[in-house]
């Protein structure tokens, strides 16, 4: 029996677990240079699940996005353009993805700060905003690279004007 | 007396909440997008258990019904059956191109009734992992007997690719 109760436990254990990296939020460890030069490879960032479940990204924020491509892999990007609101580049680019130049209802365009090394929203289109899985709120480590990641869409990019 | 309650209720919830995201879940059904497999008659929901466990890697097969999160509204959820998986060449309905190929990861859902649904022919291929699947199902009678709440359709085994699979179905 006692052996039964520990058991019982470590299972509670798991779902308390479990809760907390579905609902609350979790850490995540980058790969690839596409968010250069906010995040780099093997940073470890903080994310929040309380934007997907509750709230609309915002302009700016740095997503944790579930790969359009992918299902099983995780895609680090930032939101450049929210539902209807104009994409920006040229539209003959997009042409395959958009009947618009606006972004479709429920999607957003995402695109890494690395502009010359992505593939993002360019590659395959709006990304739909359910496939968003957090914000990422800040680099914790290295001790070097910590800091808040506030959604600076403009700071890395000087063709991207404020509209 | 309080005290026991938040220990029950610290206990439950996250036990509750981990089968509900890793086992499955019931749901009600409304609207009349997958008449005749659901919502046969008006007026009465029917309720089905959504597989969650059987989607846990993505892998879904054409015929399979499946409830997704609607790709234009994030808080809507939508009940299709899968048509074409990733590769596949399917011939559309009303869709912006008569002929789509579906790009990697995604594929292409349908309501059974045809021209009353808004699914893949209004908003395009899916990504695969927005999907939630039903397993199998018993005859609703089964459950009308034993639950005697408004017909309630648990969805227990894998429904068969139906006609229309077929005739979607190009090269």
């Amino acid at each position: 029996m006692p052996f039964l109760k520990k058991l019982l436990k470590f299972g509670w254990y798991g779902c308390v677990a479990h809760c907390v990296f579905e609902y609350c939020g979790d850490f995540v460890l980058c790969d690839g240079p596409s968010m250069e030069p906010t995040i780099h490879t093997n940073d470890v960032v903080l994310t929040e699940h309380y934007t997907p479940l509750w709230r609309r990204p915002q302009q700016g924020d740095v997503v944790i996005v579930r790969s359009p491509r992918n299902p099983n892999q995780f895609i680090c990007k930032r939101v450049v353009a929210v539902p209807g609101e104009k994409i920006p580049g040229q539209l003959k680019h997009l042409v395959k993805f958009v009947s618009s130049e606006k972004v479709p209802k429920g999607k957003v365009w995402l695109e890494g700060d690395n502009k010359s090394n992505s593939t993002d929203s360019k590659n395959y289109g709006p990304v739909p905003i359910g496939l968003i899985r957090g914000r990422a709120i800040a680099t914790i480590w290295p001790p070097s690279a910590v800091q808040l990641l506030a959604p600076d869409l403009y700071a890395y990019d000087t063709n991207l004007k404020p509209r | 007396m309080i005290l026991q309650f938040l220990k029950a209720l610290c206990v439950s919830v996250p036990v509750g909440l981990t089968f509900v995201d890793t086992v499955g879940s019931i749901a009600k059904v409304d609207g009349t997008s997958m008449q005749p497999v659901l919502n046969p008659k008006p007026g009465c929901s029917d309720y089905v258990f959504l597989n969650k466990w059987a989607v846990r890697n993505f892998e879904l097969h054409r015929g399979d019904v499946v409830s997704l999160r609607s790709p234009r509204e994030p808080n809507v959820h939508l009940i299709k059956r899968v048509i074409g998986l990733e590769g596949d060449v399917v011939t559309t309905n009303g869709y912006r191109r008569s002929l789509v190929d579906i790009p990697p990861g995604h594929c292409w859902l349908e309501g059974d009734h045809t021209g009353h649904s808004v699914d893949s022919n209004s908003f395009g291929p899916v990504s695969t992992q927005f999907v939630v699947l039903f397993g199998k199902w018993l005859p609703h009678s089964f459950f009308t007997l034993i639950l005697r709440v408004c017909k309630t359709v648990f969805i227990l085994r894998r429904l068969e690719i139906n006609r229309m699979t077929d005739d979607r179905q190009s090269s």
